[in-house]
């Protein structure tokens, strides 16, 4: 059974008397430890179906399932719990708290989990995160004090602390400059290896050449799913 | 993660987001702040003006009756003549043919600017008769009271209260010294001993006792009384002294059955159901003056927490987006407008009794700050954090996670 369990998506927009399929009949199964992209023009749907894929919004029809419970239907508090316990995002703007410190960044989604752990244990595994991405010495730093590469390895860090099955990446390097888009790569490539399903969008084919399977949207359709010719230049540099 | 934790964490939240915006959080405490020492200090005036009340008209004994003139009927028209409708013989009666009454005194009163050498004092001139430390319970305590002859020749003495003998003569020895009012020198034959208790705001011991035939011929030039007051022979006698009195006072004036008093009594007794009905509406009108000022300073709170909410759109589809749940959101924003709230209400408490204090020391109000004020604001400023934080939380919690995180 694949992890990720698409059939029959739909989204449809109502935007004053016309509506929006921004998603017209999508079937997608991803398998545990798949390494894919999500590419497309914008307007293509790729940002919907992230947004269904991750738990955020719900399809209009068709049913999605995830590790084989369909979460097509839950109720916003059902989803919450799923995007807490199941999900770990990565946004282009990283979408840290300001005047936060890392390490408290990288706690937030503990505070909400359904777990018992006490104020230490939680310290204690943030701290091992942030040092699994590379920041050690920055916890106690606040997103302003931070480059853009080290903001994103804090939002990376925050979505692998409930130890998600799913990693979900919008854009990551969108805002970085080509070296640490590299950078970054180079750890979701880590965390794949390491067994992790990570989902990429970009619309950038030297980022998708990170993934192993690359899936094309236009108008709400996938119109190319395949593998990628994989370069994985960035291995060398992370080991 | 157990019930507890989240709630100490979701609490740790919105301490934070207080510390993190001191200037704003200030200034919307400030409004608590406010409200909650307006209702400490009015309350405490109010109530210190209903104790005040009560102590100086049970200061006047229990068998106290004053008469005041009252309007008279003409023709069936009520017409005000300017004119008292009291007079000396009226008070003469009432001391020889009512049997109920053990003291009577005429009275007048009229306010004066008082000079000895270097020092002048604005009080209140008391015109009496020589029954009037009897009626008051009130002794000299240096020289003496004026006589029936002093009365008689409408002599020019005064027997001064102790706050004003204070203030004409700061190295004492008032007594034999010459006081001018309204330009009469006046000589001083004694002073009263210290009242102590204060009325709302006034000191009972600023005031000037002068034989009344004196105050009404040489200072306000007119021949009726302003009030007549009268001491039962026993508390239990005060209905029955009234009846008497009522019945001469009637007969005097050859009034009809039918006809309306042209006078009016009152007890102590009615005087204090009064004066405690006053204090009563003085204290509700300060209260919601108050009241007033406290749910301003719920709007200001309010108006904060949306800006807030507003603010921190993008953060709360961050905490949305890792798990966080409507309720959790909800949570946070309350007890951020709840801790305002409450640090404001504790914060206004403190203020409130400091400048209580200050106002009765420097006033010489009375004020007294009761527990139950204390418990009424403090508790209000909960209620405030809760009725007007609950609107911008819950607005919070209704975000939709996708928009909030696309929120610029």
């Amino acid at each position: 059974m694949p992890l990720v369990d698409m059939q029959k998506i739909v989204k449809i927009y109502a935007s004053g008397e016309n509506e929006v399929r921004a998603l017209d009949g999508i079937d997608l199964a991803i398998e545990a430890g798949e390494f894919l992209a999500v590419m497309g023009p914008s307007g293509s749907g790729k940002s919907t179906l992230m947004n269904i894929l991750g738990c955020l919004d719900r399809p209009t029809e068709g049913t999605y399932r995830l590790d084989g419970v369909d979460v097509s239907r839950m109720s916003a508090n059902q989803r919450a719990e799923i995007r807490n316990s199941r999900l770990g995002f990565v946004y282009q703007n990283f979408n840290l708290l300001s005047r936060t410190t890392a390490l408290e960044n990288v706690e937030l989604p503990l505070i909400y989990g359904q777990a018992p752990m006490s104020v230490r244990e939680r310290r204690a595994r943030a701290r091992e995160i942030i040092h699994r991405v590379g920041l050690d010495g920055r916890e106690k730093h606040t997103p302003a004090q931070l480059s853009g590469g080290q903001q994103q390895r804090v939002a990376i860090a925050r979505a692998l602390i409930t130890d998600p099955p799913v990693i979900l990446a919008d854009e990551p390097t969108g805002n970085l400059d080509t070296r640490t888009s590299q950078d970054v790569m180079g750890i979701f490539e880590r965390l794949n290896d390491e067994g992790k399903t990570v989902i990429i969008i970009t619309h950038e084919h030297d980022i998708a050449e990170h993934a192993r399977r690359a899936v094309t949207f236009r108008d709400g359709k996938i119109v190319q799913d395949g593998p990628v010719e994989r370069r994985r230049r960035t291995q060398e540099a992370h080991p | 993660m157990t019930g507890l934790q989240r709630v100490g964490s979701i609490v740790w939240i919105g301490l934070r987001a207080i510390l993190r915006h001191k200037m704003r959080s200030t200034l919307t405490v400030l409004g608590i702040v406010f409200g909650v020492g307006c209702v400490i200090v009015m309350v405490a005036i109010g109530a210190g003006a209903a104790k005040s009340i009560e102590s100086s008209i049970a200061a006047m004994g229990s068998n106290f009756i004053m008469i005041f003139p009252g309007a008279v009927t003409q023709s069936g028209a009520r017409i005000h003549t300017g004119q008292s409708t009291l007079t000396e013989e009226d008070a003469e009666a009432i001391k020889a043919e009512c049997p109920s009454v053990a003291y009577v005194s005429p009275s007048s009163r009229i306010a004066a600017q008082v000079v000895a050498g270097e020092q002048n004092w604005g009080t209140q001139i008391q015109g009496a008769g020589v029954e009037w430390p009897f009626i008051r319970a009130w002794n000299v305590s240096e020289g003496s009271f004026f006589t029936e002859g002093d009365v008689k020749g409408a002599a020019k003495v005064a027997v001064l209260g102790k706050t004003v003998a204070d203030a004409l003569f700061p190295q004492g020895g008032a007594v034999g010294q010459t006081v001018r009012i309204k330009n009469v020198p006046f000589r001083v034959v004694g002073v009263l001993e210290a009242k102590g208790g204060s009325q709302v705001g006034q000191d009972q011991d600023d005031t000037i006792v002068a034989p009344y035939t004196t105050v009404l011929k040489r200072l306000e030039g007119r021949n009726r009384l302003g009030a007549i007051l009268v001491a039962a022979a026993d508390p239990a006698l005060v209905p029955q002294a009234m009846s008497e009195m009522e019945s001469l006072l009637r007969q005097r004036r050859r009034l009809q059955p039918g006809q309306d008093n042209d006078f009016m009594m009152r007890s102590q007794e009615e005087i204090a159901a009064f004066a405690n009905q006053s204090a009563g509406t003085i204290s509700m009108l300060l209260g919601w003056a108050a009241l007033i000022s406290l749910i301003v300073g719920g709007i200001g709170v309010m108006n904060i927490m949306l800006v807030s909410v507003t603010e921190r759109t993008r953060e709360i589809g961050v905490r949305m987006a890792v798990g966080a749940k409507g309720r959790d959101v909800l949570s946070q924003f309350l007890i951020e407008a709840i801790v305002l709230s409450l640090v404001g209400g504790a914060l206004g408490i403190g203020g409130g009794i400091l400048v209580s204090r200050m106002i009765a020391e420097n006033a010489g109000w009375p004020v007294v700050v009761t527990p139950g004020s204390i418990a009424m604001a403090f508790g209000t400023a909960a209620l405030i954090g809760i009725v007007f934080g609950f609107y911008p939380a819950w607005k919070a919690s209704k975000l939709d996670p996708i928009e909030a995180l696309r929120y610029e």
